[in-house]
């Protein structure tokens, strides 16, 4: 059957008619939050206690806005005779988010989990200097950091943990076979050594 | 002294309804235009739905600055935009809204001719403005203008033509007095032609293809900017009114309405004029805009044969009556 002429036409206005009568999905945004995924790039937060003051961030950084100043306090000797240790204490943290550009380089590259994204976008300035958050401000962002979604039922174990299990089953399998070994002469040997906990690497609550 | 008072308020509300109509128009749009694509529209100017938000659009516009292009034509820069919008002011004037003299601005015994002139007058603004501007995308809009108004003026007029024949008077009061419930199917295709070729004239979507914004940027309106720029935005909406206002006269029945009207005729109007204003923003979002060949080949390979015909089709009913 030929098409009607005009029915396409009739068509696109009750297609614009439908719609009208349906309710639309708009957010409003400034009313409503918007609901994040955990991983959205709003904001660069620090977890301060974390920071070695590598530099690895500050260096890796493409627009070079990470500031990092540091000194170094020396660290008693922790037995008597022992040598004192030194070690850098974090003075400024700063980034300036008028120049980041919020690719995550800073965030991938931290080998002591010390930066993470936090889903805030609320921080715009008037004026483009105050954009340069200090560590407080990085601090507070923390706080905001949602918890990491969990894995997916089938995914490959956590890289960390499977490292660290990987070294616990090589330590306890050594173990046994020196126990095995040593089971002529029936010594009382030390029970295997439990796996060492995995640290927590997001160390976050 | 009486006169003067008389003449002074018809003048009065006419000014406030053209002043306030095409707002409420444009509010509509928003709103419906943001609906028919799922969206909401702007809702925080003034509270309630955002119902202050051309208000505030004409805020802002005022405090924009007037700026006139150093190689422009400065005098005819300048008054384009009057000229593009005072005509539908005049129109507007001679728009009957329901029975009996109260009720129009000015009875003109050429009611029709009177209209469809100065309406003409409006586009004129568009060619000011194109050749005025020293800018070859506001030229060539111009120009695309000029050809859009030659095209869609003869089937308009043909359409108008056919009513007056079937009333046997160009007055507009003379018409709706003359009207019976049966012109509507009788005259529905001349509806339906000056309906669409009074679109393409106020360059509306589908047809606003002079200042396709994609193209040639803004069309005649390249240059314009703060107060001037709004005026012609305001020019197309008071031309929607004045011809959603003219299609309800000339063809929908103006005030008749099912229900004996007993002094209530101006409700019909305003309604009528309300629902085709609603068409129009409706039109405005299903289609894409035409392109120049598809433009001109639609007025002149389908309206204006069509616009004929209805003419032909009035003339022999208008005889088998007699
Ligand atoms: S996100 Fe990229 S640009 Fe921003 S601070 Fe980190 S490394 Fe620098
Ligand atoms: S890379 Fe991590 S640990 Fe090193 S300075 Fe940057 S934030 Fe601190």
């Amino acid at each position: 059957m030929p098409p009607i002429p005009g029915a396409g036409l009739a068509k696109g206005l009750a297609v614009t008619l439908r719609t009208m009568t349906k309710k639309t999905v708009t957010a409003q945004y400034p009313d409503a939050q918007p609901e994040l995924p955990p991983r959205s790039r709003g904001v660069i937060a620090l977890f301060e206690e974390n920071c070695t003051v590598c530099m690895l961030c500050a260096r890796e950084c493409p627009d070079w806005c990470i500031y990092i100043d540091s000194h170094k306090e020396t660290v008693p000797a922790a037995a008597p005779g022992g040598r004192e240790r030194s070690r850098n204490v974090l003075d400024r943290f700063a980034i300036d988010f008028s120049l980041c550009m919020y690719c995550g380089i800073c965030i991938e590259v931290c080998p002591f989990d010390a930066l993470f994204w936090s889903p805030e976008f609320e921080y715009a300035e008037t004026d483009i200097l105050e954009l340069t958050h200090e560590r407080d401000k990085l601090r507070e962002w923390m706080w905001t950091v949602p918890e990491p979604p969990a894995l997916d039922p089938g995914a490959e174990e956590p890289k960390e943990i499977a490292a660290a299990r990987k070294t616990a089953d090589k330590l306890r399998t050594k173990r046994e076979q020196e126990a095995a070994a040593e089971a002529a002469p029936p010594t009382p040997t030390d029970p295997a050594p439990t796996d060492p906990a995995p640290t927590d690497q997001e160390g976050q609550a | 002294m009486n006169d003067v008072l008389d003449v002074a308020l018809r003048l009065v509300i006419v000014f406030a309804v053209f002043m306030v109509v095409p707002l409420v128009v444009g509010q509509a749009e928003h709103k419906v235009m943001a609906h028919m694509q799922g969206r909401l529209g702007p809702m925080y100017a003034g509270g309630f739905h955002g119902w202050a938000q051309l208000v505030a659009d004409g805020v802002k516009f005022v405090q924009k600055e007037d700026i006139v292009p150093a190689e422009a034509d400065r005098r005819v820069f300048q008054l384009a935009p009057a000229v593009a919008l005072l005509p539908y002011l005049l129109v507007l004037v001679a728009i009957p809204i329901g029975p009996g003299e109260g009720a129009v601005g000015q009875v003109v015994d050429a009611g029709i001719f009177f209209v469809l002139a100065v309406m003409g007058i409006g586009v004129l603004g568009s060619l000011m403005a194109g050749w005025a501007s020293a800018n070859k995308f506001s030229l060539l809009g111009g120009i695309r203008t000029a050809a859009q108004l030659l095209a869609y003026e003869l089937p308009m007029l043909l359409a108008a033509a056919s009513v007056a024949m079937a009333a046997g008077t160009v007055s507009l009061p003379g018409i709706l007095d003359a009207f019976e419930w049966w012109w509507l199917p009788w005259q529905i295709v001349g509806a339906l032609v000056f309906f669409v070729a009074g679109l393409a004239e106020l360059q509306r979507p589908p047809f606003d293809m002079p200042i396709a914004d994609s193209e040639i940027i803004f069309g005649a309106y390249t240059e314009y900017t703060g107060l001037r720029f709004a005026l012609f935005l305001l020019a197309e909406y008071a031309g929607i009114v004045v011809l959603c206002a003219l299609t309800t006269v000339l063809f929908l029945g103006g005030w008749h309405g099912p229900l004996g009207a007993d002094g209530l005729g101006w409700v019909w109007t305003l309604l009528k004029v309300a629902v085709l204003a609603f068409v129009v923003i409706w039109l405005r979002v299903s289609y894409p805009r035409l392109r120049e060949d598809q433009l001109q080949k639609l007025a002149w390979t389908t309206l204006i044969p069509l616009a004929l015909a209805q003419i032909a089709l009035t003339g022999i009913v208008k005889v088998a009556i007699n």
